[in-house]
């Protein structure tokens, strides 16, 4: 587990947070300028914080009070910056053996196995100078993983990006995350790519912790979720590939009851992780017949934040996972909606884009 | 008919490629650490280090050769004290090769200080989190992208080398066989009545000479760029 208290002032902003990263992914959410990748490079150790006590797993990493600051290259943590910050005199293949030859010995990571897990094996003979953004990125995250990390840093790997590239780059770090069991701290102004892969979740808003928990209670949480953008807030359902069906839907089961989408390229029994926007889900009393959408499952309000404007975020307990929606005000009068209320979901099968579906590979 | 060139004259030209490469080779690793300390680190005393490796450019040579004289000489503020343990530089070839070098060493600096100054940090950051100490960072890192710098530094150094003269003939005088580098011959051949045809030969080896390392260093140059993967 990472622990960090932290205090440090620069021009514009005054940083100051204290939060735990547990194992698992740890996302760091906010805006453009919240002090997120300061704070990730005191955990790297390329700044040197005013105040600061930095444990990771026990060990001190930087205690200003006892005078402590370990150097980057002692710390053992693995670091995925924006850019992908390749060595441009170094082949893909030198450049992922660079971390390796810095890697404690012993326990060294399996090349191969990291070169199959990223897809890199037919770029291993090439330069860094001929790589698209995608697969430049997927060298750095192959050559940081090879220096053997104790955490690894990511910090906005994917704003650079275009969207297919994005999509290209998630399913790899699903893989590191359920694969490899590889604690992250992972900074990203994107709420998707949270929702894809954060286990943790800490808020940041001009240089305070705002909130810190599971992502699952954090993106559920209606007193929250407008943090993310009202468009963008959505909660985290976790399910089960049931079975691909003969009109190109799948059967897959959560919590609350069966769910159908348009085909999920995973096989029966895979579990995955589904973003549910909360603009996606309507709400009835009754169980609705005749309607077009597939998808309806009984939930229960459990609470509810009326929006300043036309707006109002639900939280519902769907068998036990929490689903967020967005209604408006007048809908919460029209239908007194209350915490408690019985009511039915009503989910759009091919509103869920492909890419607000994630693998996920944890018990 | 005499040979194209007298013994002593080739004899010039091989002092004067010896004395170069000597002054080269021995001022290159100073004047990597001088270069990447002037661009890269924050230290008390930068513009005076600055100022002092930038002097031989702008003083006049002969001052420079004169305050050698003063520093290395037999009994110079240096000179009296290697003189005890046997090194001597004036009046030898090897102090030849000191003058070369010092009057090269701004030229060398200023090449390789921009490569330097060149080099992305953030490369440098990634190395140290990968598990690299500094000392492997430069080895690893730095040194192999400023190495274009370095070549360019090496030969245009070499090429000042090569023609340095009023530095030398102040500090080790114009001895054939021991301190006549080639600049110093072709001034010795043009003070001998009818020497313009011996002269005008030297200088067609000076300018062969000098065109072949222009063109190398052009050429190495882009040759490094591109194993670097860089620019070019």
């Amino acid at each position: 587990m990472l622990s960090i208290t932290i205090t440090h002032a620069f021009p514009g902003l005054s940083l100051k947070a204290q939060f735990d990263a547990p194992n698992g992914v740890t996302a760091l959410f906010g805006r453009s300028g919240s002090g997120k990748t300061t704070l990730v490079n005191a955990v790297a150790g390329l700044l040197r914080p005013d105040h600061a006590r930095i444990t990771l797993d026990g060990d001190v990493l930087v205690d200003t009070a006892a005078n402590i600051f370990v150097p980057p290259h002692r710390r053992r943590i693995g670091y995925v910056f924006q850019e992908a910050r390749l060595f441009p005199h170094l082949t893909v293949q030198q450049n992922l053996r660079y971390g390796r030859f810095f890697a404690p010995r012993g326990n060294r990571a399996d090349f191969d196995q990291i070169v199959d897990l990223l897809g890199l094996a037919p770029l291993l003979a090439r330069r860094p100078i001929g790589l698209s953004g995608g697969e430049k990125q997927r060298v750095a995250l192959g050559r940081a993983i090879l220096s053997q990390p104790r955490l690894l840093l990511l910090d906005e790997p994917l704003a650079a990006l275009d969207e297919p590239r994005k999509a290209e780059i998630l399913p790899y770090l699903e893989r590191l995350r359920d694969d490899l069991r590889l604690p992250m701290l992972y900074v990203s102004h994107s709420a998707a790519e949270v929702a894809r892969l954060a286990t943790t979740l800490v808020l940041i808003d001009a240089g305070r912790v705002t909130a810190a928990g599971p992502a699952a209670d954090l993106l559920s949480d209606p007193n929250i979720a407008p943090e993310f953008g009202v468009r963008e807030a959505g909660a985290i359902l976790t399910a089960k590939v049931i079975a691909h069906e003969a009109d190109g839907l799948t059967r897959l089961d959560c919590a609350a009851g069966p769910l159908w989408l348009p085909r999920v390229d995973l096989p029966p029994g895979a579990r995955l992780r589904l973003r549910i926007l909360a603009q996606d889900v309507m709400l009835a009393l009754h169980r609705p017949d005749a309607i077009s959408a597939l998808n309806i499952l009984p939930a229960t309000v459990k609470d509810l934040r009326l929006g300043d404007g036309a707006g109002a975020m639900v939280q519902l307990d769907a068998g036990g996972d929490l689903v967020l929606a967005r209604v408006t005000r007048r809908s919460v009068e029209n239908l007194r909606l209350a915490p408690g209320v019985a009511v039915h979901l009503v989910l759009k099968a091919v509103s869920v884009a492909p890419q607000s579906i994630g693998g996920e590979n944890q018990p | 008919m005499t040979a194209w060139l007298t013994p002593d004259q080739w004899q010039a030209v091989a002092l004067s490629l010896r004395v170069s490469l000597w002054a080269v080779a021995v001022s290159l690793p100073l004047g990597v650490l001088v270069a990447h300390a002037l661009a890269r680190w924050q230290f008390p005393g930068r513009q005076l280090l600055n100022g002092l490796v930038h002097l031989p450019l702008i003083l006049p040579p002969v001052v420079t050769g004169y305050l050698l004289l003063l520093t290395f000489g037999r009994k110079g503020a240096i000179g009296q004290y290697l003189d005890m343990i046997g090194v001597v530089f004036a009046f030898r070839w090897t102090g030849a090769a000191l003058a070369a070098g010092v009057m090269a060493f701004p030229l060398m600096v200023r090449a390789i200080r921009l490569a330097s100054e060149a080099v992305d940090p953030k490369l440098e950051q990634a190395a140290s989190t990968l598990g690299a100490s500094k000392p492997w960072v430069f080895l690893t890192v730095t040194l192999p992208l400023i190495l274009p710098g370095i070549v360019v530094g090496a030969i245009l150094a070499f090429a000042k080398a090569m023609g340095e003269f009023g530095a030398t003939i102040t500090f080790v005088s114009n001895i054939p066989g021991q301190t006549q580098t080639l600049p110093s011959a072709i001034y010795a051949t043009l003070q001998v009545p009818d020497g313009d045809a011996q002269a005008l030969r030297l200088v067609m080896v000076s300018f062969t000479i000098a065109m072949v390392a222009l063109v190398l260093c052009e050429w190495l140059g882009r040759v490094v760029a591109r194993r670097i993967g860089g620019r070019a």
